[in-house]
């Protein structure tokens, strides 16, 4: 019944793709241009990359600038968000704030991609014992809670955005090894790599050139959700109070430092995780539809 | 008249459009009769028999017509009642032994539990005539079979425990949606004479859907031949393999191989079956069709009676659809 | 069954020695040396000197190590720098509370996740289906720190109906049997403790629990899809069973067994998440405890706690492992075939 139909309207479409294969991209950008919630989550991140460069431009006050005098203001005209235990506008903060979060999720993410892809290549392209050994250390670190060995590895390394970005993007190399390492044993063994490797390409060219091009959706996909939650670490770094220092204004620690007032000032600790939860949800939707619109088979469930 | 069908119409709302899988068609089978349905896939003689089922699934639904079960027209019926029929006095076979059956029940459980969803049978009762039913169906050793999962069972083996199950409730009606299909050829012969000689001795009537004129030849009584939703042909099993009207059902006997052939290539219907969203204008087979007037890319063809057999096609009559 | 449990015990060997290892050098040798930490800052050079040779500091890094490996063997896993309590009895004093946070928080995950997600599968594209991923997807989105704090807020700061923090009333705490204070107030008949541990524990465990909540949604969400599509639901339809069973017998049956692993999963994670959560709600767990020890570099009690919660989480995969074996019988098959 329904697969009768799937089939015949799948053999229309693949006819389409056979026709021009330059438009399977277009295909994509268009599946997820239909989806909502990725556009939704896309948007959103422009937004806060709007927010995060030009930021200082909007905000109504000095995020630094502490008035003993005013503190613990409720929300009003005049500070929409309140002010806080030092008489900081919390509303700009939240949006100085904004950089940081984004700086430190991506450059994260950028970290232990880089480095998790070269040792799950490594590992799936070569086996053998380079393989079980890449893997048994990958396995030993995920046997770790990741929220333990990144607070252990600010604590050797001390306190500060770049101390974050390392510790949060070390915690997270062995996920994108083993997706890497997975994909490229998949694909290695496909004909167009093995007559690769017979017309005598360099095994770093045929890793570069022809598997990592064909394993670059699952990775473009994990990257997004992986900065949804490098942010989310970055934010309970700075709520144990180990992550971004100030005077920086990071949402976390915000938090962290406002964690007494929860009673007395319930407000100063809305607002930041408020500005949390969007910018993770803005790249789970954004992760999410990219999956979709990636994996045929799941864009029509 | 045990089953009749009357200008059923089953169709799908996809986002693209609405497609009429089964487009008005009417038919009957009489009691222990084979009736056999023939057509490629995307004919819509699988949605034929699902709509009998009352199993159409979104986004498809029964649009129109009367499936008229022993008097009792199973559109109208809720769900509660149909459930009450499925299983019971129609059962269904399909295509795909290998993932027909459950995976994490033993093949028992699966059986006893359609005879205790239709039968005040104890445990013990239920068990005892689930053995008797593999028995049935020719299952060697059937107590102990009856333990096992699906996976330890070969292709054959589940489509008769698939046949067990449909039979288990002593149904008027079976309907076997390409019962053969996925399995090796010497295994399809055990299995159409399995449905053979239980259509004998059980005395039910069998709706035996197919694309395989071989599978027909062999076990139906009578053939209706479906393209793209609609009734191109009915006659006698006989009748059709020796006087073909319709050009399609002409084509694919062209295409079955003989013994004696000396062509060097096989015979093709030439082109597609259209695509569902984009039906010509006029008769759905004019653009593949060898016969092909002006008239038919303009008209549809009704189906109409030529000695003893019926036909949807210009060649024959001139009448057209919703025109007679 | 039982050789591959041994096998798997065996092969936990490897994984503890490398996590120990990569505490070992993290703490070790990255670290900041706790000697002035414990003394205080005006301690003298002499004391900071003689404080380390006791505390075996000064002795070569692979003299500590295996001095370490032997304390393990031996059941001695050092005493804590600060409080001179041997860390095992520091440890076991406050496990029980994590993991009873933790299994009521996967407990609540689990249940919550498998209902939403499956009414999401089988009402899909409806309102329901909506309303469940749209809370699944804030789910994995929020900071649970934060929807502690949220959550703190509502129930104890303006409805005040139930409390912000702590395992327990201690004049209501149950006699100590096993450390669980549920398990304990069961235990003991003591109905007023039960009540009162469970207010305590609703609001950390839900917040600890959301996450999970979300991922198992969604998983089982996409895992009945797949399940409801497969041919032997349609044949369960078609033996005429009643739709409410061929969902529950049929298709929940078999779209749960890649779940169990996804709880497996999480429930390693939630022992992650307990960091933050017991810091939260001042839960006296391991997690908030462990944070403690690390920024003070107490380095056994770290040791010791890393290597506990490495040997949980590798024992927990085993479980899933041997209940993905139960649920599933191919896998029992193919394990008698080899």
């Amino acid at each position: 019944m329904q697969n009768e139909l799937d089939a015949v309207v799948n053999e229309q479409a693949s006819e389409v793709v056979l026709e021009k294969p330059e438009s399977q991209l277009k295909e994509m950008w268009f599946s997820l241009i239909a989806n909502k919630g990725a556009v939704a989550g896309l948007v959103i991140i422009l937004l806060l990359t709007l927010v995060a460069v030009f930021g200082r431009f909007i905000m109504p006050y000095d995020p630094n600038y502490s008035d003993m005098t005013i503190s613990f203001q409720s929300p009003s005209a005049a500070h929409w968000f309140g002010t806080d235990q030092l008489g900081r506008d919390i509303f700009s903060r939240i949006i100085d704030g904004t950089h940081i979060s984004l700086t430190v999720g991506i450059s994260a993410v950028a970290l232990s991609l880089t480095i998790g892809t070269i040792l799950g290549a490594i590992a799936g392209y070569r086996g053998g014992k380079i393989d079980t050994v890449i893997m048994r250390i990958m396995d030993m670190m995920l046997a770790i809670p990741s929220i333990l060995l990144a607070i252990a590895f600010m604590a050797a390394l001390g306190k500060g955005i770049d101390k974050a970005v390392i510790a949060i993007g070390l915690v997270c190399i062995p996920e994108y090894a083993r997706i890497v390492r997975g994909c490229i044993l998949s694909v290695k063994e496909n004909d167009y790599v093995q007559a690769a490797r017979v017309v005598g390409n360099k095994d770093f060219r045929i890793v570069f050139k022809h598997i990592l091009p064909n394993v670059l959706s699952s990775i473009v996909v994990r990257a997004t959700l992986g900065i949804s939650s490098a942010v989310l670490d970055t934010a309970a770094l700075g709520f144990l109070g180990l992550g971004v220092q100030p005077p920086f204004a990071e949402w976390g620690d915000m938090l962290g430092r406002a964690r007494g007032f929860i009673f007395s000032a319930p407000y100063t600790l809305i607002f930041p995780g408020i500005a949390i939860t969007i910018t993770v949800l803005a790249f789970n939707l954004l992760g999410d539809g990219l999956r979709d619109a990636l994996d045929p088979k799941s864009r029509k469930i | 008249m045990l089953l009749e069908v009357k200008n059923l119409k089953t169709e799908f709302k996809l986002k693209k459009g609405v497609v009429n899988a089964v487009d008005d068609i009417s038919f009957s089978v009489d009691k222990g009769e084979i009736l056999a349905i023939v057509g490629e896939s995307g004919s819509g003689k699988s949605v034929t028999s699902l709509s009998i089922m009352g199993l159409i699934a979104e986004p498809g639904k029964v649009a129109g017509g009367e499936i008229l079960f022993k008097g009792t027209d199973l559109t109208k019926l809720p769900v509660s009642e149909l459930q009450k029929i499925r299983g019971d006095q129609i059962s269904m076979i399909f295509q795909e032994p290998m993932t027909s059956l459950n995976p994490v029940y033993r093949v028992k459980d699966q059986i006893m539990e359609s005879i205790m969803t239709h039968m005040k049978l104890s445990k013990e009762e239920a068990l005892k005539r689930t053995v008797e039913m593999l028995d049935l169906v020719g299952i060697p050793s059937p107590e102990k079979r009856a333990g096992d999962y699906p996976h330890q069972m070969s292709g054959g083996m589940r489509q008769r425990v698939m046949i067990a199950m449909a039979l288990a409730c002593h149904p008027e009606l079976l309907i076997a949606d390409e019962p053969t299909t996925a399995l090796d050829v010497t295994i399809q012969a055990q299995i159409l004479e399995l449905l053979y000689s239980l259509r004998e001795k059980l005395g039910m009537a069998v709706l035996l859907i197919t694309h395989d004129l071989g599978v027909v030849a062999e076990a139906a009584d009578r053939v209706i031949v479906m393209y793209c939703g609609k009734i191109v042909e009915e006659a006698d099993v006989k009748t059709l393999f020796t006087d073909p009207k319709h050009p399609y059902t002409v084509g694919l006997l062209e295409s079955i191989p003989k013994m004696d052939d000396e062509r060097e290539r096989l015979y093709m219907i030439k082109g597609m079956v259209p695509n569902p969203l984009k039906m010509p204008k006029g008769c759905s087979f004019s653009d593949r069709c060898e016969k092909c007037m002006e008239k038919c890319k303009e008209h549809i063809p009704a189906l109409i009676e030529v000695n003893g057999a019926k036909v949807r096609c210009f060649l024959y009559s001139d009448a057209e659809e919703g025109k007679v | 069954m039982l050789k591959y449990i041994i096998k798997r015990l065996l092969m936990l060997i490897p994984v503890l020695i490398g996590v120990s290892i990569i505490v070992f050098v993290i703490m070790r040798v990255f670290s900041p040396d706790p000697a002035p930490i414990v003394l205080g800052q005006h301690a003298t050079q002499d004391k900071i000197d003689a404080w380390r040779v006791a505390n075996g500091l000064n002795d070569p890094l692979y003299i500590q190590y295996l001095n370490f490996i032997k304390g393990i063997f031996t059941g001695d896993l050092g005493t804590s720098y600060y409080t001179k309590t041997p860390v095992l009895k520091e440890i076991l004093s406050r496990f029980p509370a994590t993991i009873e946070l933790a299994i009521a928080a996967i407990i609540l995950a689990s249940v919550f996740g498998i209902i939403i997600g499956t009414i999401s599968a089988v009402k899909k594209n409806t309102i329901f289906d909506s309303a469940g991923m749209v809370t699944a997807l804030i789910g994995v989105s929020m900071p649970i720190f934060w929807l502690g704090i949220i959550l703190i807020i509502i129930f104890s700061g303006t409805l005040h109906i139930l409390p912000s923090g702590s395992r327990g009333d201690p004049l209501m705490q149950p006699m100590k049997v096993t450390g669980f204070f549920l398990l304990d107030g069961i235990l003991t008949g003591n109905i007023q403790s039960i009540g009162d541990t469970l207010a305590h524990l609703i609001l950390p465990a839900s917040a600890l629990g959301m996450y999970s909540m979300a991922i198992i949604a969604r998983m089982t969400r996409s895992s009945m899809l797949e399940t409801l599509g497969q041919d032997y639901i349609r044949t369960a339809r078609a033996k005429g069973v009643s739709e409410g069973k061929v969902i529950r017998k049929h298709a929940l049956r078999n779209g749960l067994i890649p779940i169990v692993t996804v709880i497996g999963l999480q429930l390693g994670s939630l022992l992650g998440g307990a960091v933050l959560t017991e810091t939260v709600f001042s839960w006296p767990g391991i997690g908030s405890y462990t944070v403690d020890c690390i920024l003070k570099s107490d380095f056994p009690v770290v040791q010791g706690v890393v290597m506990l919660v490495a040997i949980t989480f590798v024992l927990i995969n085993l479980v899933v492992d041997i209940i993905y074996a139960m649920v599933d019988p191919r896998i029992k098959y193919s394990k008698k075939e080899a």
